[in-house]
């Protein structure tokens, strides 16, 4: 990349005429544009977002946040369930994909033959190519019911002492499910940079740990754990704001419960982004539809910081690890 | 020898034999996870063709959806099909010049520092969840207009552009320096190098990012929900009104309580899944032969 910013200097300024320099400054002109237009968007989508939700902010404050419930009808709108119901379903996906993705990561460098890895990590991308929108069809139709005949009668027996395994649901559908399906969607984005990670490592180091006689795990544990630390941070806040922001899968399993904040995974709920999901078009008074702006800018707010701390953390890791800063 | 040395002989063979044993455990565990993220792909992709496989037929591509249906009435989701290739096109067709051009002013333009900018604003408008893009974009051209097929495609544009400028830049990055240093050093101008000499390299690339980047979108549901979505049976290809798309159509379909709907949205969700499969997968194979060819042409 370096050699194309060098060329890059040493042909600003050629010494063609005055058409070719129109050319130039034009061709220039109109890339750099569309870049800066990049930027505007995202100026634009937050301007519109805080716009929509203004009548909402002024109504109801910071007070929106703490409020449970979602009553159109008397005008008391509150975002803490969904609040609960995003936070439950994604960390919990997070807690479910994290170690699975370490796992597949440690399969496709460490320990899988050169034939293998291409397609098993070809395969792990390809699940991430699924439509939200079909996860969220076999999630309602196959998934739910199969965790309801079989697994959550299980984990309510042998382990219902914990308030989390309550009662199971009837449906099938709900918080437990939901995180079910978030898993499977954002495990190949955390496994496939964790593996990128995980190639990262001087191949120096962990032959030097082979070479004293660690075991393999050993020398994961010791050299490529603690040198991929901040990365595999990063993949994890990209897969928690996967996440967070995936609206049509979970709005078809969750069961759309807007008024509850429960510790029985198995009950319904609902998130900020199924909510939106939901409602948007059968929203009754322009209050509700602003309320739902402001669960949008929630999101964004959330998204925003999520996306450029996970950056930074990137390219500090990178540039430690002497890649190219990309 | 005392039992005590013999004893400190044995344990590092004891203590070799747990640490192997630990090692194997983890191993195992770390394979485990491999298969259980392709076993859940196999799972999924087998329950939706052997449940969609069997509805589908050309009804399902050619006739319309009929509501209130009396009888056995052959519906279709004609409506959906027309109107998901009219949108998805429409939006590639709006973000991939600016893709293109987005990239063109990265590689070719940018000083370092703005080149990073470019690149975390790319990183964070990919990151912005789907769904508050549709709500973006309803505040912004659906309030007080109405919907329409072509605001649809704004917003799916919206979510395909970082996708299409992100594949470009690695694609521009791969032509060789020495190519524009030919090209600059016989006196053509820098604007007539880049369209001319490195651009026409990255053809294959282009097809590659915009069919990922299709695949990716064509699925979406969220930003469709408010721009798209309110819809007739009748197919339309007027991107002046609001289109029904597949992804929306399976959704509905799948909120509904009868049978045949789930059919039909199995049918449909089959389909869906045939095309994004098969686009991604092929791009993947474009990209691994589009890359050595590019590298090659430098040497």
């Amino acid at each position: 990349m370096s050699t194309v910013g060098a060329t890059g200097e040493a042909a600003r300024r050629p010494f063609p005429g005055r058409r070719a320099r129109l050319g130039d400054v034009l061709l220039q002109g109109v890339a750099g544009l569309a870049a800066l237009g990049a930027f505007v968007l995202i100026c634009l989508i937050a301007y519109k977002v805080v716009d929509g939700s203004r009548l909402s902010l002024s109504t109801f404050g910071l007070g929106f946040l703490r409020h449970v419930g979602w009553d159109p009808v008397h005008n008391r709108l509150g975002g803490a369930s969904f609040l609960f119901g995003t936070a439950a379903t994604s960390l919990g996906a997070l807690l479910l994909a994290t170690p699975l993705a370490f796992g597949i990561a440690l399969y496709l460098t460490e320990l899988a033959p050169r034939w293998i890895r291409g397609p098993v990590t070809a395969l792990v991308e390809t699940l991430a190519a699924i439509p939200s929108v079909v996860i969220g069809l076999w999630g309602v139709i196959v998934l739910g019911p199969v965790l309801r005949d079989h697994v959550m009668p299980a984990l309510h027996s042998t382990l219902g002492f914990i308030p989390l395994l309550g009662t199971p649901s009837a449906t099938g559908t709900g918080i437990f499910t939901a995180t079910f399906v978030l898993t499977i969607m954002i495990l190949p984005i955390v496994s496939s940079i964790s593996c990128e990670l995980f190639l990262g490592v001087p191949a120096e180091l962990k032959e030097a740990a082979l070479g004293l006689g660690a075991t393999r795990w050993e020398m994961v544990r010791g050299v490529v754990v603690p040198y991929a630390r901040g990365g595999v941070a990063a993949a994890m806040i990209l897969g928690l704001g996967r996440a967070v922001g995936e609206a049509i899968a979970v709005a078809q399993v969750i069961g759309g419960v807007d008024n509850l904040v429960s510790w029985n995974l198995f009950n319904g709920g609902n998130t900020l982004a199924g909510k939106i999901a939901l409602e948007f078009q059968s929203s009754t008074s322009s209050l509700e539809t602003s309320s739902l702006f402001y669960l949008a800018l929630i999101l964004l707010v959330f998204s925003l910081v999520m996306n450029v701390f996970a950056q930074v953390v990137v390219r500090r890791v990178a540039r430690r690890q002497g890649l190219v800063a990309r | 020898m005392s039992a005590a040395d013999l004893g400190m002989l044995q344990r590092p063979n004891d203590r070799l034999r747990r640490r192997r044993a630990v090692n194997r455990g983890m191993e195992l565990l770390a394979w485990l996870a491999a298969a259980i993220a392709v076993a859940i792909l196999g799972i999924v992709v087998w329950s939706v063709a052997k449940r969609g496989a069997g509805e589908l037929n050309l009804d399902l591509l050619t006739k319309p959806p009929v509501p209130f249906a009396i009888g056995p009435v052959q519906q279709g989701l004609a409506n959906a099909f027309a109107g998901s290739l009219v949108i998805v096109g429409l939006a590639t067709a709006m973000a991939l010049p600016v893709g293109i051009l987005v990239a063109i002013y990265v590689n070719e333009f940018a000083p370092r520092p703005i080149r990073l900018g470019v690149g975390l604003t790319l990183d964070v408008l990919n990151g912005i969840p789907s769904i508050v893009i549709g709500i973006f974009v309803f505040g912004l051209l659906v309030v007080g207009h109405g919907q329409k097929g072509w605001v649809g495609a704004f917003a799916l544009a919206v979510l395909m552009l970082p996708l299409a400028a992100r594949s470009m830049i690695e694609v521009l990055a791969l032509v060789p320096g020495s190519l524009r240093e030919a090209s600059l050093a016989l006196g053509v101008p820098r604007w007539r190098t880049t369209l001319g000499i490195v651009l026409p390299q990255t053809v294959g690339g282009v097809v590659t990012g915009t069919v990922l980047a299709v695949a990716r979108v064509a699925g979406e549901t969220a930003p469709l929900l408010f721009t798209s979505s309110i819809v007739g049976n009748q197919t339309s290809w007027n991107p002046g009104h609001a289109l029904q798309s597949i992804p929306v159509a399976i959704f509905e379909l799948s909120e509904q309580p009868d049978p045949a709907d789930h059919a039909r949205a199995w049918a449909a969700a089959f389909v869906l899944l045939l095309f994004t499969l098969f686009a991604s997968l092929s791009a993947r194979w474009l990209a691994t032969r589009s890359r050595r060819k590019i590298g090659r042409a430098g040497r």
